[in-house]
């Protein structure tokens, strides 16, 4: 990590390059709100359409309501996906962040850090509140909640793949929706799993264990593929 | 032998030498299908339980097989031409994905066949079916991919690098839906330990799981010969050959 300071003595740190810029994506992030709020309008949009496709009942809902959330959080991240590296790509500023000597793993760590924090956590810490909306049993909202802490994150690295492989694609939106939905799977399967157990009064912790390990394999992985992936889309 | 590394990469050699292959494997390919669906459907002694229904069995297995074998030949045809650069490696990787897609629709479809009548119904969300259905996906992920770039360098590229995180991803996605529900039976063929499947069944089975990779690798050479001829279309052996 010393090479880049040998070359250019005013260049900071990888991990202060990091900060600046995590700092940079999130003031960009807090500048438009709306942006930020539209995942969480989805999200609240598509759990009302719920009661009102299966019938209002509560027993109905409960059943169902595990499911339920972890689907429309994978929705509301996927619509997210596509956007994360489109500005940059625009403007160019991917292209000067390619070119500097700053290791592009961890560049790219600090864009999905920003992405997730802005979407996959928010909705994370909102998601009691819909739960409640579902009739979801009281005791398994924790779970509810540190299952979705751990799986979007999955969802942001994976998402990130996707959105790198189709930066420079005119007609991206829907294509980065087929190419990552599959790895999406696994996802929704232990954190849908996670809830269910919860609400049946089972222990959680072995879904939760394999949500975690999942996560460490993407932090380890996907930052490479993004990296290679946003090196062919702008050299294309 | 670098010699004949370096020469893959050369297109007018990989064609030439993919069609002297296709000269004898094709014809061996055929007979072989023909004499392995032959003895699976009308020699073998029917099943005791599944009666005459479990003959689709000669085609199911060796499609699902190969359709997951061609996804990692793709990967791998992917990491060479990452690695190396090697033009060819994009036929090959850009050739396996339509293969792969048709085996697997094959695979499914003729499990569906086979559900009705021995667990009477067409679909079940069973683990196998599923991830099955997921690799479908995955191979149409990647032909979406290499048709949405205007670019073919990159588009092979990035179908690389897609189906290389595809590798990582299958054993998860496989061993996720086989925790999450399970319906089909175990696999029959072992090759630690005893197979539970007969040996007047085993060897017709054994024959057409040769004669589906065979198929499956005339089928990668004849699309990888039209791939060269599309790409190197402006050249003057193509000219030559096409005698234009």
């Amino acid at each position: 990590m010393s090479a880049p300071v040998a070359i250019f003595p005013e260049a900071p740190g990888t991990l202060a390059f990091c900060a600046r810029l995590l700092r940079r994506q999130l003031v960009l992030a807090l500048r438009r709100p709306v942006d930020i709020g539209n995942p969480l309008l989805f999200f609240a949009m598509v759990v009302a359409l719920f009661p009102l496709g299966l019938g209002p009942a509560p027993g109905t809902l409960a059943t169902f309501a595990p499911g339920i959330l972890w689907i429309v959080a994978l929705l509301a991240n996927l619509l997210t996906a596509d956007n994360l590296f489109r500005g940059d790509f625009d403007d160019g500023s991917l292209e000067q962040l390619l070119l500097s000597p700053q290791p592009l793993y961890t560049s790219v760590l600090a864009y999905v850090l920003s992405q997730w924090l802005v979407t996959g956590a928010l909705l994370a810490l909102l998601s009691p509140l819909f739960a409640l909306m579902l009739n979801l049993a009281p005791g398994a909202i924790p779970t509810l909640v540190c299952s979705l802490l751990l799986g979007s994150g999955v969802l942001s690295l994976v998402g990130g793949i996707g959105a790198a492989l189709t930066v420079g694609l005119r007609r991206g939106g829907m294509l980065v929706a087929l190419l990552i939905l599959p790895f999406y799977m696994p996802v929704l399967i232990f954190g849908s799993a996670a809830v269910q157990a919860a609400v049946i009064g089972a222990p959680a912790g072995a879904h939760l264990a394999i949500l975690g390990a999942m996560l460490c394999l993407a932090l380890a992985l996907a930052p490479l593929a993004i990296g290679a992936a946003l090196r062919i889309s702008v050299d294309a | 032998m670098w010699s004949f590394f370096h020469k893959l990469g050369s297109p007018p050699w990989l064609y030439g030498i993919a069609g002297s292959i296709l000269r004898w494997l094709l014809p061996l390919t055929l007979l072989a299908l023909i004499a392995g669906a032959s003895w699976g459907l009308l020699f073998t002694p029917p099943d005791f339980r599944q009666g005459n229904s479990y003959r689709i069995i000669y085609i199911h297995v060796p499609a699902a097989v190969v359709a997951l074998a061609g996804y990692y030949v793709m990967a791998l045809a992917g990491a060479v031409s990452l690695i190396w650069k090697m033009k060819m490696a994009d036929v090959a990787m850009k050739a396996c994905a339509p293969v792969g897609a048709a085996l697997t629709f094959i695979a499914l479809v003729t499990g569906a066949i086979w559900g009705k009548p021995t667990w009477g119904t067409w679909w079940v969300w069973d683990a196998r079916i599923t991830s099955m259905l997921i690799l479908l996906f995955l191979y149409l992920g990647v032909i979406a991919l290499y048709e949405a770039y205007d670019n073919k360098a990159a588009a092979a590229k990035a179908c690389a690098v897609l189906s290389l995180v595809g590798t990582v991803n299958i054993p998860i996605i496989y061993k996720s839906v086989d925790w999450w529900y399970s319906l089909h039976q175990p696999a029959s063929i072992k090759f630690t330990g005893g197979s539970t499947i007969d040996p007047s069944m085993l060897y017709p089975l054994m024959l057409m799981i040769a004669s589906f990779y065979a198929l499956f690798t005339c089928c990668l050479l004849l699309n990888m010969r039209v791939e060269i001829l599309r790409r190197e279309a402006r050249t003057n052996w193509v000219r030559k050959l096409v005698g234009a």
